[in-house]
């Protein structure tokens, strides 16, 4: 409305195309303040990017004596094979392990219990609901040592099983409250007509509501995922042998093992992190969504 | 994010088809609710147990009435965690709202360089906080980093060896950690004000930084209750960054409280007053989460009154 007073009738077509209509130039004065603060902030995030990428690649010797901001004299790959030397194939692998060990049967547990929640009835199913979303509040610094009481106790110390167990008990709060909500949007004469075709409640959560579900439960995966990949407390108190490491806890003992071969220090930096990198590249608005789910709106 | 969630959006879930078949599918929550009574249930109340037994990590428990409390209130150290955790929550609030604010209204623009910058923005939001803290670590160090390298004096300062410094330092590199986060969390709020409220303002002679304070914040109410909400808890339960980034120290400059429970429980073997940390943790925890939601109550009151 407003809109086509402002622009005059003869450019009320262009209303209806976003990108240069009347609609962008009713905001196109530039945004100065966004701007400068975007750019500044722009330039903290990639300087120390930048950094850890060129510093990587120099030789220690060269380290010491060139400008820190200047790219390489004689690059070198020397700094990945140590690192890739001091065993980080295996911490990689305990990573992998422990990511999806943790990640897919947290996000198929909590698909089964967020199916029965919505679809079940009853008042033991809402306030299991209940119980659940209050694992929200429990910070996972809070219960460690518990966990760790637990974990020594089911003889499972110093084992990836060990990571795994609570990092899917973490998981399992926000993976229901979202596929809750996900799930309560398919329309329920979709389940009326499969059950009036026979179905079982287990065949309408595998073939009806699986397939429905899927973005979410993709966008939940990755959410986990990434928590579990980058975390740092369980597995730092409930292993102790290095090659039960995962890549977080062997970054850190490496770079107390080498602390003055910054080089290599930044390599394993690098090489921890080129894996979610690729990840990023491939599927960006993916993983940004997965990261605000259940935060969103 | 350390595994912690914002309770201020919990739903208020209504169960949709009231069941012909009651409970009859409570079995399918059987998994779910095994491993999570046995790994997050079961360990909030062992650790309120713990906290009245001695253990040192290894042998025996043997219950101890008060005095792992006793020990742990008489302790100046546990004010002075309070405190640093308190300085913690202030102060990255107060630099990551405002910034998350702006970048996150600047980045909801359409236009394609917007998007460009946004893609680069959110990097530090797939970093472990082990790989930004050993980053930190060698760009600030005195002798071998940033300051050394360039010759300027005032950067070469010993970062993480003085306690002011290293507490403005983990300010800092917590607020580069998550200020991605935030942005993108406003970033979703602005796109969802609608344009019209621009557009009038704009009929009405309104300048942008008018419309910022006039539109854009008090439509990104919730945005910012939540947003505040995750820094808070986020702050409030900080470890892995500090631990790599300072390990409390110099001294106990940086020592928070979630570093004084790591510290006491599995480096000074003392499980029990640990464990009264981590029972004050949690009440400080739930003590804040339930403000935010009295604050969202309230900003739901007054947008009431105000339609």
């Amino acid at each position: 409305m407003t809109s086509t007073l402002t622009t005059g009738a003869h450019e009320s077509g262009a209303v209806r195309t976003p990108r240069r209509g009347s609609g962008g130039s009713v905001r196109s004065r530039p945004n100065w303040l966004g701007g400068l603060f975007s750019c500044l902030w722009l330039a903290i995030v990639l300087v120390p990017i930048y950094w850890i990428v060129i510093t990587s690649l120099k030789q220690q010797s060269d380290y010491f004596t060139t400008n820190p901001f200047a790219p390489p004299v004689n690059p070198t790959l020397d700094n990945y094979q140590l690192v890739i030397a001091s065993s980080f194939v295996r911490y990689f692998v305990n990573s992998v392990i422990v990511t999806v060990g943790a990640d897919v049967p947290a996000v198929l547990i909590s698909f089964m219990a967020a199916f029965a929640i919505v679809r079940g009835g009853g008042r033991l199913l809402p306030s299991l609901n209940g119980l659940f979303l209050m694992g929200l509040a429990i910070p996972q610094q809070a219960v460690v040592i518990p966990v760790y009481l637990i974990i020594i106790r089911l003889h499972m110390y110093d084992s990836l099983l060990a990571i795994i167990l609570p990092s899917i008990a973490f998981a399992i709060p926000l993976s229901i409250l979202v596929l809750t909500n996900f799930i309560r949007d398919i329309p329920g004469e979709l389940f009326e007509s499969m059950r009036l075709d026979g179905a079982s409640d287990w065949h309408m959560l595998w073939h009806l509501a699986f397939p429905l579900t899927r973005p979410a439960l993709v966008t939940v995966a990755i959410y986990n995922g990434l928590i579990i990949w980058n975390g740092f407390l369980l597995p730092l108190v409930l292993t102790q042998s290095p090659d039960r490491r995962t890549l977080p806890l062997a970054l850190w003992s490496f770079s107390g093992q080498y602390s003055i071969n910054v080089p290599a220090i930044v390599a394993s930096v690098v090489l921890t992190t080129l894996p979610i990198l690729a990840l990023y590249a491939l599927g960006r608005r993916q993983l940004l969504s997965g990261l605000t789910a259940g935060f969103g709106k | 994010m350390t595994g912690l969630a914002p309770p201020i959006v919990l739903p208020t879930a209504p169960p949709v088809s009231r069941a012909r078949r009651s409970g009859s599918l409570a079995w399918m929550t059987l998994p779910a609710l095994i491993v999570f009574i046995a790994f997050a249930v079961v360990p909030l109340g062992g650790v309120v147990l713990l906290s009245f037994t001695s253990w040192d990590g290894i042998g025996a428990i043997t219950p101890s009435g008060l005095t792992s409390w006793t020990s742990v209130l008489a302790d100046p150290g546990l004010p002075h965690a309070l405190w640093v955790t308190f300085v913690v929550i202030a102060l990255s609030w107060l630099v990551q709202t405002p910034l998350s604010i702006l970048i996150g209204v600047f980045i909801a623009g359409r236009q394609r360089y917007r998007g460009l910058f946004a893609v680069l923005f959110f990097i530090p939001l797939l970093l472990s906080s082990a790989a930004i803290s050993i980053t930190y670590k060698a760009l600030l160090d005195p002798n071998f980093g940033l300051g050394a390298g360039l010759g300027i004096p005032l950067l070469q300062q010993d970062w993480l060896g003085r306690g002011d410094l290293a507490l403005g330092v983990v300010i800092f590199v917590v607020s580069w950690q998550y200020i991605p986060f935030h942005s993108l969390i406003y970033q979703g709020g602005a796109r969802q004000i609608p344009r019209s409220m621009y557009e009038a303002a704009e009929l009405d002679g309104a300048g942008r930084v008018r419309q910022l304070f006039s539109i854009t914040l008090p439509q990104l109410k919730y945005t910012i209750i939540t947003s505040s909400t995750l820094i808070v808890i986020g702050s409030l339960t900080a470890f892995d960054l500090i631990f790599v980034l300072t390990e409390g120290g110099p001294g106990d400059a940086t020592r928070v409280l979630a570093l004084d429970m790591y510290k006491r429980g599995f480096q000074a073997n003392l499980m029990g007053p640990a464990s009264a940390i981590a029972v004050i943790l949690v009440c400080v925890g739930l003590g804040f989460s339930l403000f935010m939601r009295w604050l969202g109550g309230n900003a739901a009151k007054s947008q009431l009154e105000g339609a």
